[in-house]
């Protein structure tokens, strides 16, 4: 089957409210083309289940989400995302903040169609009165173990990034962590993967071993093929982080003039063809 | 040799920390912690395991810049996964910040005011609840004060020896705060009722000094140690090897 489609298909999909989840790691490897479309469209009210970077970042500061589940926003290189850090010290959004485990354990969850599993993490800490929809479960054996049920994430679509994908939804990761991403996909109805390039299945193999096909078509309704669809998280090996325009999107979140420059310089255009040439000519 | 910087004196006390390890990750937040990690497996404790912060294992020591030096030899593949496997099942030891800890090691490096609306946010709960009820944890604290060293936690990230002990045994037994280290001092928590314990004192701070800077009481032995001074040994390792641009020295201040 062929599954190619485009970023404004994959959103369009989209409807006020729901919640979606985005791939990757902080400023590594986000589907940053299919965030830019979001911010295209005028979806909002949407729950974004993330380990967050600059997609929660963009999200967040135009808007769209009325609850964040997360257990961080960096930048890496800048620990902390300055406009979540602004959004949040708005009070903007609901702000779902999570142990790092427990969010894969809450996509695990949804992968596997359960209700929740069982995990320590959480225990004793704020997260369960910053949470107060967590509950607790007791082990039904000798030990008695109390531990925190985390829900299933369970995700109306999800988007990722990888280097390599095929047409039918086999999708490779030629950088040195997998991520979640294979979580997101199986904990949504919907599944997107975004690519730097579509290559003849028969070569997919040839560009890694094949425990780098992490992404089977089962898991998968769409593929974008997308260069430079990360920027300016990175993708390698394809390309690093780009640190400078990553700076200068940094900046803005303490100067409305720089936002609002940056906006139209960057985001509000017609396409993501357009904003890679923008990126390009900068 | 007698000449040392605060910032050495605290990455000694660091490697101390993970004195004992052994076949454990050492996982280690701030430059401080980074030198004192690496001094601890340069010298007495080879068998810790130290990641590139990326998704490898490196089983040479190296620069903490990330410049210079050898190349890394990889010994593992560490991606996110299998670290959150790997703490759970415990064979891990973490020296993370904290931006606000009480007496009985409650931290805070989530936010500042209330968590819905807060004054700062700060990193958020990262991986503490876990790191702190899964396996050992210890702090860094690179400017002691009383706005650090806080009556109550405004939001506990990494659990502390009250809110484990109100758990139960079987949810806490995993659960232990090895170390804090401070620009002023080490301290631990070897008392009848868990809370922080002044270890000792680093060289040329006195005792007045840290219970002024802490927000809470202390206990306070009768008699409190000087931290190690370091060896000729730890000096060149930290000077040649490990920190040679001195950015340990910038963080400490």
């Amino acid at each position: 089957m062929d599954k190619r489609t485009t970023e404004k298909e994959a959103v369009a999909e989209l409807r006020d409210g729901m919640t979606i989840g985005i791939g990757g790691w902080g400023s590594r490897r986000k589907p940053m083309s299919i965030v830019r479309e979001i911010l295209r469209t005028d979806l909002r009210d949407l729950t974004v289940v993330t380990y967050g970077g600059p997609d929660a970042g963009l999200l967040c500061a135009t808007g769209r989400v009325a609850r964040l589940v997360y257990g961080f926003v960096s930048l890496d290189s800048i620990p902390l995302e300055p406009h979540f850090r602004k959004a949040r010290q708005a009070g903007s959004f609901r702000a779902s903040e999570l142990d790092e485990g427990m969010l894969q354990w809450g996509l695990y969850a949804a992968a596997q169609r359960l209700p929740f599993l069982p995990t320590r993490a959480g225990l004793g800490s704020d997260v369960l009165t910053i949470n107060p929809e967590l509950r607790l479960v007791r082990s039904p054996y000798d030990d008695a173990e109390e531990l925190v049920a985390m829900p299933a994430l369970e995700l109306d679509a999800a988007f990722i990034h990888m280097n390599r994908a095929d047409v039918h939804g086999n999708g490779q990761f030629l950088g040195p962590d997998p991520y979640f991403d294979d979580l997101y996909c199986m904990a949504a109805k919907r599944r997107f993967m975004s690519c730097e390039k579509i290559v003849d299945t028969a070569d997919l193999a040839k560009s890694g071993s094949f425990h780098t096909l992490k992404i089977h078509r089962a898991m998968i309704d769409g593929v974008i093929e997308a260069p430079g669809g990360a920027h300016f998280t990175e993708c390698p090996p394809d390309y690093d982080r780009d640190e400078a325009f990553q700076r200068e999107y940094a900046a803005t979140a303490r100067d409305p003039d720089a936002w609002e420059a940056f906006r139209q310089k960057y985001l509000e255009l017609g396409s993501e063809a357009e904003y890679q040439e923008a990126v390009r000519n900068r | 040799m007698s000449d040392f910087t605060r910032a050495e004196v605290c990455a000694v006390a660091v490697a101390e920390a993970f004195r004992g390890d052994g076949e454990r990750l050492a996982s280690s937040f701030g430059t401080v912690p980074a030198v004192g990690a690496r001094l601890a497996k340069s010298t007495f404790e080879p068998d810790l395991l130290m990641t590139d912060g990326i998704a490898s294992a490196i089983t040479n020591v190296r620069p903490v810049s990330g410049g210079g030096g050898e190349p890394d030899v990889v010994e593992a593949w560490l991606p996110f996964r299998t670290i959150f496997d790997l703490l759970w099942n415990g064979r891990r030891h973490v020296m993370m910040v904290a931006s606000q800890i009480d007496r009985y090691g409650n931290q805070n490096f989530a936010c500042i005011g209330p968590h819905e609306k807060p004054k700062a946010q700060l990193l958020g709960m990262r991986g503490a609840p876990g790191n702190t009820i899964s396996h050992r944890t210890s702090y860094w604290v690179p400017n002691h004060g009383p706005r650090v060293f806080v009556e109550k936690v405004d939001v506990v990230s990494g659990v502390g020896y009250d809110r484990a002990r109100e758990l139960g045994e079987a949810s806490s037994r995993h659960h232990c705060i090895h170390r804090v280290v401070s620009n002023l001092g080490v301290f631990d928590f070897d008392t009848p009722d868990k809370t922080m314990r002044l270890a000792s004192v680093h060289p040329g701070v006195s005792v007045d000094e840290v219970v002024e800077a802490t927000g809470f009481e202390l206990v306070v032995p009768a008699e409190v140690p000087e931290s190690r001074a370091p060896s000729a040994e730890e000096l060149r390792l930290i000077r040649e090897v490990l920190d040679p641009e001195g950015l340990a020295d910038k963080e400490v201040g």
